[in-house]
């Protein structure tokens, strides 16, 4: 277990002592299909802020509950490359590596994420989209990181990858919490990590993190073993369909034809 | 009808795909290019990643082809003897090719050199095909005299010569084995079967009668563009079947009407639709490398994953 993860332990109990509320959260589904006809799915993610009694002035004086709530697919590593005019023609000028993106990422909030959560816990949790990628051991052949940092989360919320989904968590009485996320088809498969943050006056009161497996199945599921296992046989299977195929086709117009 | 591509890991309508394969199919069988240099920048277009589509188009074109081929070769237009050969010089450009397309990738660069290419090889054979072919319309309209084709003298001189009965032919082996083999290098590198360059170097370098042309190509093409997909499966993992299949499906039906209507046009006229077809689509390539893109900005994965 890593140094970050031990304090993020010990800062939930600190801080659970005090405030005494609690994270009980339920998923509407802990696997997704990916089958021949996926269109996308949605996950309903619910539940209620547990307390040993009821809401003290105290508690309240930090502020009001919120919730954050963020949905994140498998980290990939990308290239974000930016064009640039040399003599006549547009090419890939410049370079930023991106060390770990998640291919997915969804973060969604009672409120504006950027107002609820202090800028800290942001940090120490990768909360927004912003901090939710990781480029820090980049070369130092781009000067504006954030410029490209921008263009990349603008492109993939142009393909629906990425979603800051602010205002979209319903919170009732302070207990009952409840939001929808909407994943699209373009999706790629992996552990979903689904973390839900209980928050007051900016800081983080408690923790609740759960994972969704997003797998093909079925035909899917062969088509990419094969390939990625036995790609002498998957190759030669391709051709093998590709050549009998042709062979139908020519065949079923000649039957047509006479 | 959204369907699931499994190795581009996206969703894609399965009619949008069917239809593709089928224009372009016609196109194929019409004028005996395998349709690859349309095909992969319509696949880049509707978002599938470059890497698949260029192993996919690969396994296409082997159906594809085989089709159109099938349908040749039962009107005898097919010289086997000269398609070998031209297979031998494609195997080892293949090879090469695929070399080369993996050092570029490395570059970051790989994008722009495969634009490149299809700029310069489309805009320089198709240029050449169109006014060719406008003057030998023009003279056959002039004067009703069928147009002789100049012999060119050096290829008649080299040796090694071999006799080609099906093609007319009794000229040097080296010619087209090295007309296969730079094929095969740029068909690695563009992601085609490269029939759009070999039909004129064939007909114009080599002198080959335009009837066993297109025959003669397709035969050479399906074993370099298996060859290829072989090649990409086990290197990159990027030949999605299931893309493939429907790609295919459209496809060969196309190209079974297409081979039909080619029948029936004259070969001038074949040729200039031909040279028309690929000026439009260097024009295409060239405006997005000169003008500026609207989005500055692309997003690649990583190469190790």
């Amino acid at each position: 277990m890593s140094l970050k993860s031990l304090i993020i332990i010990f800062f939930c109990f600190a801080t659970r002592s005090i405030h005494a509320e609690e994270l009980v959260a339920e998923l509407s589904k802990d696997e997704v299909a990916i089958t021949t006809n996926f269109n996308g799915s949605d996950i309903f993610i619910y539940g209620a802020v547990k307390r040993d009694s009821a809401i003290k002035p105290a508690d309240k004086s930090d502020g009001p509950l919120e919730i954050v709530i963020t949905v994140s697919g498998p980290l990939e590593k990308l290239q974000v490359r930016k064009k640039a005019k040399k003599t006549v023609i547009w090419m890939n000028s410049k370079t930023l590596e991106v060390d770990a993106a998640p291919s997915f990422y969804a973060v969604a909030a009672t409120g504006n994420v950027a107002d609820i959560i202090s800028e800290t816990e942001d940090l120490r949790h990768r909360i927004s989209i912003k901090k939710a990628i990781r480029s820090v051991g980049n070369p130092g052949t781009v000067q504006d990181v954030d410029q490209f940092i921008d263009a990349l989360i603008r492109i993939r919320q142009e393909q629906n990858l990425y979603h800051d989904l602010s205002n979209s968590v319903s919170l009732k009485d302070e207990t009952l919490f409840a939001t929808d996320v909407t994943l699209p088809a373009n999706l790629v498969e992996g552990q979903y990590q689904i973390r839900i943050f209980l928050i007051r006056g900016g800081s983080i009161i408690d923790y609740f993190s759960t994972e969704v497996s997003i797998n093909k199945v079925g035909i899917e599921r062969f088509i990419y073993d094969l390939a990625h296992k036995s790609p002498l046989i998957y190759g030669l299977l391709s051709i093998f369909i590709a050549i009998s195929a042709g062979w139908g086709a020519s065949a079923a117009f000649r039957y047509v034809r006479l | 009808m959204q369907i699931y591509l499994p190795i581009a890991e996206m969703s894609v309508n399965a009619f949008l795909l069917l239809g593709l394969g089928g224009i372009v199919g016609v196109l194929s069988g019409m004028f005996g290019v395998g349709g690859g240099f349309l095909m992969t920048p319509l696949l880049f277009f509707i978002g599938i990643p470059p890497a698949v589509a260029v192993g996919t188009e690969a396994n296409q074109i082997v159906g594809s082809s085989f089709s159109g081929f099938l349908a040749h070769f039962k009107r005898k237009n097919v010289d086997i003897k000269m398609g070998l050969v031209l297979l031998i010089g494609g195997l080892c450009g293949a090879t090469i090719g695929i070399q080369i397309f993996a050092l570029l990738r490395e570059l970051g660069q790989v994008d722009l050199l495969v634009k490149l290419s299809y700029v310069i090889f489309l805009g320089i054979i198709g240029g050449l095909m169109f006014l060719e072919s406008l003057r030998a319309i023009i003279r056959s309209k002039a004067n009703h005299v069928r147009v002789i084709r100049k012999k060119h003298g050096w290829i008649y001189a080299l040796p090694f010569k071999v006799k080609f009965r099906k093609s007319g032919l009794y000229i040097s082996v080296l010619p087209p084995l090295a007309v296969g083999f730079f094929v095969g290098i740029l068909s690695a590198i563009m992601g085609v079967g490269g029939g759009f360059i070999m039909v004129p170097a064939m007909i114009y370098l080599l002198g080959m009668p335009t009837k066993v042309v297109v025959g003669t190509s397709l035969f050479q093409i399906i074993f370099v563009t298996a060859f290829t997909t072989i090649m990409h499966a086990t290197t990159n993992f990027t030949v999605d079947m299931a893309l493939a299949f429907l790609l295919l499906v459209g496809g060969v039906l196309g190209a079974q009407i297409g081979t039909r209507i080619g029948l029936k046009l004259k070969a001038e006229q074949l040729r200039i639709l031909l040279s028309l077809l690929v000026i439009a689509v260097c024009l295409k390539i060239a405006g997005d490398l000169v003008l500026q893109p609207s989005d500055l900005f692309s997003v690649d994965k990583g190469l190790s994953h």
